[in-house]
């Protein structure tokens, strides 16, 4: 029963291929594709998790979704993450690679970061070691709302009254944002400093003998260059605001409030699932959740796209 | 995550989705999934075993004595010595030819469940902890005996009242289960709610606890002089402790009524006139909060309270046990009920929310299942709650078990209340377990009532906007209780 192609060779070439595709192919099918399809499934389903027996009910549980203000609160705040925080965690660590690396002028005809760079870049990747619940943890410290709090105790010693961070519903989501741009900085600086780094020097050297200033330096040749860098940095980071769920979990009040002021989506489906125990509505909160992030995934491939510089 | 007295996994919710009490909230979930019809009707334990003597005051359930009993009991918090110690030799005691094989074990549901299955199950089950039996699904399979019998029965110490005359009302019904429902768990421990304060600090003080809202707002005035913070919460994990505040008021003015129509979501049940005035109430006094207690998680009030900054705090008879280890020297809890809102309230200022948790079971299939009603009846004696209370610190819902002994502060304080409140008991919440959605509704107006952000009258608005959505969705399996 031999096939034309399927010659001893052709197996070897295949079969060694296949070796080692096997395992991560297995592990992803089982661990990611058959667990997202069996969201989808039981999104079409009245499953509340604790029985065999649940109904079919079509696309009752996303006609609901429509109704749901708690979901439509949730939604509008991915929004506003999405908006905010990966465009100033951006600029943020932008800025400070470029200071890090190439903003401290030239020494020895060598562009370099400003003094003491090599120690900030240590200091700036400290927030992404923790895990994201230490750096909820820390922020209900720095946070707290009482006159002892630490952000509020600093602002004491300049006559500022006690700031309800995560108490006042028009404060408590910029405040959670704020957060995630502290933790997000380190990792991206790092990134960018990574990207400048591979940008050969004589670049910089050459501009800056044509005289550019550190500002032509940065808009002109440096953010071009590591354009890529940037375009991966913000779809991260665009992922990250789609997430948010520990921080909001552990930080906010009674959990994504004062009044919803702060829930986001994985929260819900949290409280869907293990406090109302809706595996399929929250089920089709997740489905909906994936589509949000596919196609912001999508336009920001699409919006960013520039020709690559080869260097 | 925060730890709050409800906080609990997922694993320990769907093991307690069934009838399982909390410590911080009793009845959350008398019968959840009791919802169908029960398969097998559960036989009768009046019924004489054969061979046995004749029922009679001290052996109301014809045991034959000397047939071995089984306990299991869930070695927690209250550790199981109470039962080695206490119960099971009164057991005998009564029965000095039985022999008692005892099992004390934290796993109640993985150790059980088989045995369950296989037919092969202890006389008496000590149902608890995290690992413990969904007790709606031994209810709707048949599994548990109905003790309607135990509380029918003769009491220990005194054959001409029954059992259930013995114990604080409200017991029965906290351990109802099953349709039709009928009372398949003994919940043991009694919890009672009410406002918290530290006794050393009004007696230095020269303050009494108020007892109508009016007083309360005088006292609000003079302890704020003091730079006291009158009431206080915790606003970030566990505004249902201010929630509970609010149903008793509610119930005060109008009568345990008012909790019932909330539980079965009657027509405007939230928009009753009760409802309103206890919430207006309780917002008066909120505004006396500091503001950064909504930023607050439970432990940090509660050392507050201990630092002498809170005068009152809502809580439950845990409280004392909870803050042991923070509390300094010269702290002395006590408690007292809510405030009376009203001149003309149904209830009486000395009446309290008080409820029953850590239930005990009696197999259907038990070998001995008549031994298992006679121990839960020698449990209910005043020796053994007496012995239960010294052993584990708590209260149990035997009335009067405390005569002779020493008694911490909060606990003099908590048995004090419950002898003046009487028959005057405020009814448990079903809804809190039955309807999830509205307890997280109630939770986030309950802030947003305290904090000053909506009135009494939006408060209530609201709540019957959640109330209505919770009643139209089909999705949701209702449940009506009468008691």
């Amino acid at each position: 029963m031999r096939r034309g192609r399927l010659t001893p060779g052709a197996v070897r070439k295949w079969g060694f291929i296949a070796s080692f595709l096997a395992a991560p192919l297995a592990i992803y099918i089982i661990f990611f594709v058959s667990p997202n399809l069996q969201a989808l499934q039981l999104a079409l389903t009245n499953s509340r998790g604790i029985s065999p027996d649940f109904q079919y009910v079509g696309f009752e549980n996303f006609t609901r979704l429509f109704g749901d203000e708690v979901f439509w609160a949730a939604v509008r705040h991915h929004g506003l993450i999405l908006l905010v925080m990966p465009l100033v965690t951006i600029v943020i660590a932008l800025f400070f690679s470029f200071l890090l690396n190439l903003g401290g002028g030239q020494r020895n005809g060598q562009l370099t970061g400003v003094w003491g760079s090599s120690f900030y870049k240590v200091v700036f990747f400290f927030p992404q070691v923790l895990a994201v619940v230490i750096v909820g943890v820390l922020f209900q410290a720095v946070l707290n709302p009482q006159k002892s709090g630490i952000l509020n105790s600093v602002l004491g010693w300049f006559g500022v009254d006690p700031v309800g961070w995560l108490i006042k519903p028009d404060l408590a989501l910029w405040t959670i944002i704020g957060v995630m741009v502290w933790q997000g900085v380190g990792f991206y600086v790092v990134l960018f400093s990574a990207g400048m780094a591979g940008v050969p020097k004589e670049i910089f050297e050459a501009a800056a003998l044509d005289g550019a200033n550190r500002f032509t330096l940065f808009f002109k040749i440096t953010l071009p260059l590591v354009w890529n860098t940037v375009q991966v940095g913000w779809v991260y980071l665009g992922i990250a605001a789609f997430d948010a769920f520990a921080l909001v979990q552990v930080l906010s009040i009674d959990r994504g409030g004062p009044d919803n002021a702060t829930t986001v989506l994985p929260l819900e489906i949290f409280r869907q699932t293990f406090t109302y125990y809706r595996f399929g509505y929250a089920s089709a909160m997740g489905v909906a959740l994936v589509f949000l992030v596919l196609t912001f995934a999508a336009l920001t491939l699409r919006v960013t796209r520039r020709e690559r510089i080869e260097y | 995550m925060t730890i709050t007295p409800r906080d609990i996994t997922r694993r320990q919710l769907l093991a307690r989705v069934g009838l399982t009490a909390l410590v911080a909230g009793p009845f959350l979930s008398a019968c959840a999934t009791g919802g169908g019809g029960s398969q097998e009707a559960a036989p009768s334990a009046a019924a004489p075993s054969a061979g046995g003597a004749s029922a009679s005051a001290n052996n109301p359930f014809n045991v034959k004595a000397d047939a071995p009993l089984e306990v299991v009991i869930f070695k927690g918090g209250y550790s199981d010595e109470y039962a080695t110690q206490s119960h099971e030799p009164l057991y005998k005691k009564a029965f000095p030819g039985a022999t008692i094989k005892h099992q004390g074990i934290q796993t109640i549901g993985q150790t059980l469940t088989p045995r369950f299955a296989g037919g092969d199950v202890p006389d008496v089950v000590n149902n608890s902890g995290t690992d413990n039996l969904d007790g709606g699904a031994l209810i709707n399979a048949g599994q548990l005996l109905d003790l309607t019998p135990l509380f029918e029965a003769p009491s220990v110490d005194d054959p001409t009242k029954k059992v259930k005359d013995v114990i604080v009302p409200g017991t029965i019904e906290s351990g109802l289960g099953g349709d039709p429902a009928k009372p398949y768990t003994l919940n043991y421990v009694y919890t009672a709610y009410g406002l918290w304060y530290d006794a050393k600090l009004f007696e230095k003080e020269g303050w009494t606890p108020p007892k109508t809202f009016d007083e309360f707002k005088t006292f609000a005035e003079a302890a704020k002089a003091k730079n006291i913070v009158p009431f206080g919460y915790a606003g970030k994990n566990a505004s249902y402790y201010a929630y509970w505040m609010i149903l008793i008021s509610a119930a005060k003015i109008g009568g345990n009524k008012i909790l019932l129509d909330i539980d079965n979501l009657a027509d405007n049940a939230w928009n009753n006139d009760a409802v309103k005035q206890a919430a207006a109430a309780w917002a008066e006094i909120g505004k006396y909060m500091d503001p950064a207690y909504e930023g607050l998680i439970h432990t940090e009030v509660q050392t507050q309270q201990n630092q002498g900054k809170v005068a009152f705090y809502p809580s439950g008879s845990w409280l004392e046990a909870e803050q042991a280890k923070d509390t300094p020297e010269g702290f002395e809890y006590a408690m007292v009920p809510t405030p009376s809102v009203t001149a003309a309230d149904q209830m009486p200022y000395e009446a309290i929310r008080a409820a029953a948790a850590e239930g005990f079971i009696v197999p259907s299939k038990a070998k001995n299942a008549a031994g298992g009603l006679e121990y839960l009846r020698q449990m209910l004696s005043k020796q053994g709650a007496r012995d239960f209370t010294e052993k584990t610190k708590s209260l149990t819902v035997v009335i009067g078990a405390t005569e002779g002994l020493t008694l911490s502060p909060g606990l003099t304080s908590v048995a004090a209340a419950q002898t003046a409140a009487g028959t005057n008991v405020v009814t448990f919440s079903s809804f809190e377990g039955w309807y999830k959605e509205l307890e997280t509704e109630l939770r986030k107006q309950t802030n947003a009532l305290m904090f000053g952000r909506i009135s009494a009258e939006e408060f209530a608005t609201k709540m019957q906007e959640a109330a209505d959505k919770t009643k139209a969705d089909e999705s949701i399996i209702k449940q009506t209780r009468n008691v």
